[in-house]
């Protein structure tokens, strides 16, 4: 679905449904340099359950027009004017690594249009390395390949993908590939800068859920549970994975979910 | 720059597979089942509206098939595979995916024979055109490219030709029509040529030649290199836009780059149902596990002979991209440095008859139509294949009386040359 804001196009994948705003809605946000086609099962699953689904593509990633957003205060700015738009009220948030980081700032920014929360591969601050950092303002795509790399577990790196026939390793890459330029450097900024995660995870006062790969080389196991640990009766489920759990782990993930959204 | 962080001889033996968490098994185990059972009535429901993962029934996916495609895929560095019964059936879901009644391919005009009857007769059946152009010339798909084309075709090494298809320029001038290239990989396989990594899109093997390797099975891989914008293009309704056939799923929206390889699967594999047996996926796997050992060894025979023929009285001429008289010589080296596969032709002295005794003289070599086994293969096809046609259409199929065409083997080089020498002085013979 697409609609104008801002004056550019945003677009959100609907799980193959209707937007239903009068239903309970559920908020996909996804990662740096990715789109919303990560959240395909969950927004399929969500969206035969009667969920209003918004998987949404930030500015300058997917089918959502440019430029990027710099930093996550803006992102999730903008989250909530895409909501407006959409008439929306209140919403389930689930965010993914960088979008864990929006997920987050808008629950406690917002909170009366957060009715759940569920942080995936998440870490508070979020630092990027300056290896990362440097590779994706001079090459973005050198920079993608390393994040990739580091996106999989050991296991993960050798593939074994859920989904008969897809690669865990390729299958992230070339989504990766498909950001245009500039932009995967834009969010690792976003991720690098955002310093108010803690107190906005105190603030939060829906329930929330967070969901770790153990493998984890970008948000480490540790860095997530103390994301959950500050956020007021947080939950935690630990999946034998890495950063790229929606694809190595697409069924946990999904199970994980149908007990916070 | 996409390279996974295993070297390729690594992922040939683990790509796809991690040992059996239950049993421990370590090799790859055949799941010859024609169904799996549902969890609960609510996971069935999950896996056919695409929010699970896991299978369902062995035309659809299996877990032997799985690993396969999914280690092909890796080393073709593609987003993703389906296996299928045949290179053939490879080639007509690549097709019947991309397009149907009133559209059109633009294929060098040097294919095996099995893609050329697809082409030239059986798919104009369906409303589907091909024309076929000079694979040397880059201009000549640019100039052949329709508004209702939909795919570039050709193989890495053409047949039987061996004309080296310069990959880059090609998918230089079909990218700049909004058209995916799809290519043939068979008598390469990804140890010599990676055609994605090269600016393709698509690739396609017969896997019953060297990836299997042994000639015990027969079967097709096809490969989505997840780098074609299938929506930017403009000219792919079954992926961009809403599928009837499938809940109004809309491929390119939901999979993105996967959504080629994904309707493929669950269009291509559900309706026309060309499926691989889990135990002959079994067997390629058990054949890619040694793909570069093999392909190293196929390279360095192939060499041998190659230049072997050139030399020797009978042979009027020998076509192998590894000889400096070879048109593509210099392309080759560019673009397969590691060799340019272990078919070859040459011309025998003597015509149709020379090349009859001459196959007929061969006890190492065996007479069949086949490439790519670790025993070493040859064909006459003006007395096989051909056999119907008159000099004249020889001629015209790119094919002379006295060619002979060779798939080189594993044995050792010098038995190799024994038994050609033994074939030569046949057809000599005869002659006289």
């Amino acid at each position: 679905m697409k609609t104008q804001l801002q004056g550019a196009t945003a677009f959100y994948g609907v799980g193959n449904g209707e937007h239903a705003p009068e239903q309970p809605s559920v908020v996909f946000i996804h990662g740096s340099g990715m789109d919303h086609t990560v959240w395909l099962m969950p927004a399929r699953h969500f969206a035969r359950h009667g969920y209003n689904v918004v998987a949404l593509d930030l500015p300058g990633h997917g089918d959502s027009e440019g430029p990027a957003l710099t930093t996550i205060e803006a992102m999730s700015d903008w989250v909530s004017a895409l909501l407006n738009q959409l008439g929306i009220g209140e919403a389930a948030i689930v965010g993914h690594s960088m979008g864990s980081l929006v997920a987050l700032d808008f629950a406690a920014r917002y909170p009366s249009h957060a009715r759940s929360l569920a942080l995936l591969g998440t870490s508070t601050p979020m630092p990027v390395s300056d290896v990362l950092l440097d590779a994706a303002k001079n090459d973005d795509r050198a920079a993608m390949v390393m994040a990739n790399t580091w996106s999989h577990s050991a296991p993960g790196l050798m593939g074994g993908h859920k989904s008969p026939g897809m690669t865990l390793y390729f299958g992230g890459l070339r989504l990766l590939q498909r950001t245009p330029e500039g932009v995967y450097f834009a969010d690792l900024g976003a991720c690098n800068a955002f310093e108010a995660g803690p107190l906005r995870a105190e603030a939060v006062a829906c329930p929330a859920l967070v969901v770790l790969g153990n493998e984890d080389k970008m948000t480490g196991p540790k860095q997530s549970r103390a994301v959950a640990s500050s956020i007021r009766g947080a939950q935690v489920v630990e999946l034998d994975c890495g950063h790229a759990m929606l694809s190595e782990q697409s069924n946990a993930v999904l199970a994980a979910l149908k007990t916070i959204v | 720059m996409s390279k996974p962080p295993f070297e390729f001889d690594t992922l040939a033996l683990h790509a796809g597979q991690r040992p059996d968490a239950e049993t421990g098994a370590r090799a790859t185990p055949i799941y010859q089942s024609a169904s799996f059972v549902f969890e609960s009535a609510e996971a069935a429901a999950g896996l056919f509206n695409l929010e699970r993962t896991g299978h369902v029934y062995s035309r659809l996916s299996n877990p032997t098939n799985a690993v396969l495609e999914e280690r092909i895929a890796v080393l073709d560095q593609g987003v993703g595979a389906v296996a299928v019964a045949s290179g053939q059936a490879a080639m007509h879901l690549a097709v019947a995916t991309l397009m149907g009644a009133g559209d059109h391919i633009v294929a060098s005009r040097s294919l095996y024979g099995g893609t050329h009857n697809l082409l030239s007769y059986t798919l104009p059946r369906f409303g589907i055109e091909t024309t076929f152009v000079d694979p040397r010339d880059p201009a000549a798909f640019s100039a052949a490219i329709q508004d209702n084309t939909k795919l570039v075709f050709g193989e890495v090494v053409g047949n039987p030709g061996m004309e080296v298809l310069d990959i880059p320029a090609i998918s230089e001038v079909a990218h700049a029509a909004g058209i995916p290239v799809m290519i043939d990989a068979t008598f390469t396989t990804p140890y010599l040529c990676r055609p994605i990594e090269l600016g393709a899109d698509l690739v396609m093997h017969s896997a019953t030649k060297f990836l299997s390797g042994h000639g015990i099975v027969i079967g097709g891989l096809l490969v989505d290199g997840g780098v074609f914008d299938w929506a930017a293009s403009g000219r792919f309704p079954t992926l961009a836009e809403p599928f009837d056939g499938f809940h109004h799923l809309n491929f390119a929206e939901e999979f993105g780059p996967a959504a080629f390889i994904a309707r493929a699967r669950r269009e291509g594999l559900r309706d026309f149902g060309a499926c691989m047996a889990p135990t002959t996926a079994f067997h390629i796997l058990q054949g890619i596990e040694t793909l570069s050992l093999r392909m190293a060894r196929h390279m360095e025979n192939a060499e041998v002979i190659a230049k072997f023929l050139s030399g020797q009285e009978g042979v009027l001429s020998v076509l192998h991209p590894c000889l400096p008289s070879h048109p593509d010589y210099e392309l080759a080296k560019k673009l397969l440095p590691n060799g340019a596969g272990a078919v070859m032709s040459f011309e025998i002295a003597g015509g149709r008859e020379a090349g009859v005794r001459f196959i007929e003289g061969l006890k190492i070599f065996s007479h069949l139509a086949n490439v790519g086994d670790a025993k070493s293969l040859v064909i006459h096809p003006a007395s096989t294949t051909h056999h119907r046609m008159d000099a004249e259409a020889l001629v015209a199929a790119g094919i002379s009386e006295g060619m002979i065409r060779l798939s080189i083997g594993l044995e050792d080089a010098a038995d190799l040359i024994k038994d050609l020498k033994a074939g030569l002085r046949s057809a000599a013979k005869g002659g006289r």
